[in-house]
């Protein structure tokens, strides 16, 4: 009992120095945590893909489109249980930076998404209304979008303005989906393509194809991309999850440096650690002496400065850790729809309880050890 | 009386060790500042030295980049047909309809695929670009399934090289040639023959027509010209702004995130700074004293105090500099947000980000440093030399 309250006391003797480590501690955790977040926040797309469906893409990119009729072919595959079609739609609503994903969509799509909880009323109301839009409930809360609003879009892949009705709003059974999702009838694309645009009608962008049985979804993939092989648009069939990936490897370059980043910052406030018990010890020099003249060991005075060190550490640590929860989700509202859910998980938090450890433990190493070899003689001689 | 110079810089040399720690802490809170602001230049350069100054760029109106626009033969024979594009040696105006797709291709060393850019230019789409060289091989032939590569697209991406082939739109297509951009947007970009390539991609429109303006001055009548006519819908830049354009987005998010990095590290930094500096006023109480009682007034003190926080800073910041400038032989290979094509660009420094760099360590540094160096400053002498 003692023991901790000579540690207590000691970390407390110097409140200045104490509340700057603190601080900075606490800006260093806190920052780590935010930025293992944001690199989770690109990966999200991966976690909450299922293996129950995959998606086929024209293999020469995504750019290009595929024909119609190959949702016929690919429903006759063996194990498909259902093929929507979905075109990416990329409009601008007002202005460019309100970005939010766009997607024309078979209304089969809806139903291989069982994460989309939808109000079965207004599921029918969406149904029935050829300019009818599902909406996520976070885009809808972002620009106050209610059931019966007429938004309109200004097309930049399919040029004009696009006038569409909110006939359904969906929340997502997990923290994973991606609520800022706007979703409309495929069918009121190609008729509108069939009118302004006839050779662009009946061009499909991406087939997102639902498989009863997930285990054969690589026998599958090959099947479908064998089917089309030497035809006038070669396909690429791959898992939700490969796809996901796909897009996230593309900007990987980004996401690594943001982790790189990261650990820096750690590096930072580990400098600053280990100087601050540096210096410490280093003033203490005497005490630890006389210390030693009454008869403690040296292993006490190591654990001495662990225990002070570790302390500093774990209250900052705390403190930032806290702090992360109400942050993210600031930043969340703030980034809004660029990135889909903006979640601290629970390896941000290990990893931060981790580096606080290391921070506390590395920063006691050297002074403690010089501390304990120090000859009872010099340190009481010392001036500090 | 002004306390010397060599007073403040030898103490940071009694302290080695807290010295280099707190210096360290400096450097890396610079590097990223520095390494941030060289990439942010780098894609600058890349994508603004992609455009010349008298070429003009016409794409589909409200698309945004050549991979959304399409422009159909009879628009761009009407673009071709005006007064202000430059005529050529032999007659010909120097104007190229291009064809712009994105196909995707694995990267060599990560197998990960990432989407490249395909151009398809005509007979003048290397003579309107004088940056662009074929270093290694030859042209591709007029009708025949040949490609040239830029040079960061064949060492990254595989079947890329020269010689080597590249499968799309169901036939194969050979590299006979790697031409230098000069480090602009070109060199992450494959061109083959634009007949070729509309028709193997089954597209029947173009993506932009580029040419050079005969005068630089009748840009405005060009674009005049383009807008008055509402059957056309086209959107005329100057290259040079229509690159600035696309690499809005990226140079954004860059910058904005390099400023909310390098914002959170300098509290770090400073606060190391200032844990340093109080602790030195501490163990110095007695020298303060003596120093006042010496007759240096409260405000030398506060100078020797401050310096040597500067000193320490700019130490750190030199370091900082030092390590940022090896970052100068990575390229980086990343996706560009708006038009969804893969884009190599390095970083660059440049006196500007060195005087930008060097200002901030300072800064880091007077802030740190002057708390401490006021509390020395307001030491009564008979306190002080009591404390020793």
């Amino acid at each position: 009992m003692h023991f901790f309250k000579l540690i207590l006391r000691n970390a407390f003797r110097h409140k200045l120095r104490m509340a700057l480590t603190l601080l900075g501690l606490v800006v260093a955790i806190l920052a780590f945590g935010l930025l293992s977040t944001v690199v989770d926040a690109w990966y999200a797309g991966v976690e909450g893909a299922s293996t129950a469906r995959v998606i086929t893409r024209n293999a020469n990119s995504m750019v290009f489109p595929m024909p119609l009729t190959y949702a016929q072919k690919i429903r006759q595959v063996d194990g498909v249980r259902s093929v929507a079609a979905s075109n990416w739609f990329g409009g601008i609503y007002k202005e460019p930076k309100n970005f939010f994903p766009q997607f024309a969509v078979d209304v089969a799509y809806l139903d291989m998404f069982p994460e989309f909880v939808i109000n079965d009323a207004e599921k029918k109301a969406f149904l029935r209304d050829r300019q009818g839009a599902v909406v996520g409930r976070k885009l809808a809360e972002r620009y106050g979008f209610k059931l019966g609003d007429t938004i309109v879009l200004k097309g930049t892949i399919y040029p004009g303005d696009w006038e569409f009705v909110v006939r359904a709003i969906f929340d997502g059974k997990d923290a994973k989906t991606d609520l800022s999702q706007f979703m409309f009838h495929w069918e009121y694309l190609n008729e509108t393509m069939k009118r302004t645009a006839p050779r662009r009608a009946n061009q499909v962008g991406l087939y997102i194809i639902e498989l009863s049985n997930p285990s054969l979804a690589a026998t599958i993939s090959r099947e479908i991309d064998a089917e089309f092989k030497n035809s006038q648009a070669e396909t690429l069939t791959e898992t939700e999850k490969a796809f996901q990936l796909g897009f996230v490897s593309m900007i990987e370059a980004v996401v690594v440096a943001i982790r790189v980043v990261s650990f820096l910052v750690i590096f930072i406030i580990l400098a600053v650690m280990v100087n601050t018990m540096t210096m410490t010890a280093r003033e203490r020099a005497s005490e630890y002496a006389t210390l030693k003249a009454l008869g403690f060991g040296p292993r006490f005075i190591a654990t001495l400065i662990f225990g002070e060190s570790l302390l500093i550490a774990c209250i900052g640590g705390t403190i930032g850790i806290a702090l992360t929860f109400p942050c993210a989700y600031v930043l969340g509202k703030v980034f809004g729809t660029i990135f889909r859910t903006f979640n601290v998980s629970a390896t941000t938090v290990a990893m931060q309880v981790a580096c606080v450890l290391l921070v506390g433990i590395v920063s006691a190493f050297f002074p403690s050890l010089s501390a304990a070899r120090v000859k009872i003689v010099d340190g009481l001689r010392s001036i500090g | 009386m002004k306390i010397p110079l060599t007073y403040s810089l030898r103490n940071l040399r009694t302290r080695k060790l807290t010295t280099a720690l707190t210096a360290g802490g400096m450097a890396l809170v610079v590097f990223v500042f520095a390494a941030v602001l060289m990439l942010d230049e780098g894609l600058r350069k890349t994508l603004i030295d992609t455009g010349s100054a008298d070429n003009v760029i016409v794409i589909r109106k409200g698309s945004g980049s050549e991979v959304l626009s399409g422009v159909e033969r009879a628009k761009a024979a009407i673009v071709e047909g005006q007064s202000q594009v430059a005529m050529g040696p032999s007659g010909v105006g120097l104007l190229s309809k291009e064809m712009v797709v994105l196909i995707t291709l694995v990267k060599r060393d990560t197998i990960k695929p990432a989407n490249v850019v395909i151009r398809g230019v005509s007979a003048m789409g290397i003579p309107l670009r004088p940056q662009v060289k074929i270093v290694e091989g030859r042209l591709f032939r007029p009708g025949s399934s040949e490609i040239i590569a830029g040079r960061a697209v064949a060492s990254r991406f595989e079947g890329a090289g020269l010689g080597e082939t590249v499968r799309f739109s169901g036939r194969d297509w050979t590299i006979v040639g790697v031409f230098d951009a000069e480090k602009s947007g070109f060199d992450s970009e494959m061109w083959g023959d634009v007949d070729q390539l509309m028709s193997a991609f089954r597209r029947p429109v173009y993506s932009s027509v580029i040419f050079k303006l005969n005068d630089s001055e009748q840009f405005d009548a060009f674009k005049q010209a383009i807008d008055d006519d509402p059957r056309l819908m086209l959107e005329v830049k100057r290259e040079r702004q229509f690159y600035a354009d696309q690499s809005a987005a990226l140079s954004m998010f860059i910058r904005v995130l390099g400023l909310f990095l390098s914002i959170i590290f300098s509290i770090g930094a400073v606060i190391g700074a200032m844990i340093t500096m109080y602790a030195a006023v501490a163990s110095r109480t007695a020298e303060i004293g003596t120093l006042r009682a010496l007759g240096f007034r409260r405000t030398s003190v506060l100078v020797a105090f401050l310096l040597e926080s500067l000193f320490l800073s700019f130490l750190g910041g030199l370091v900082g500099l030092g390590l940022a400038s090896f970052m100068q032989l990575f390229t980086v290979s990343t996706m560009n947000l708006q038009s969804w094509s893969e884009l190599a660009f390095s970083f660059t420094l440049n006196a500007s980000i060195i005087t930008k760099s060097l200002l901030f360590s300072l800064a880091m540094g007077f802030v740190g440093g002057f708390l401490p160096a006021l509390r020395a400053a307001r030491l009564g002498i008979v306190d002080a030399l009591r404390a020793a």
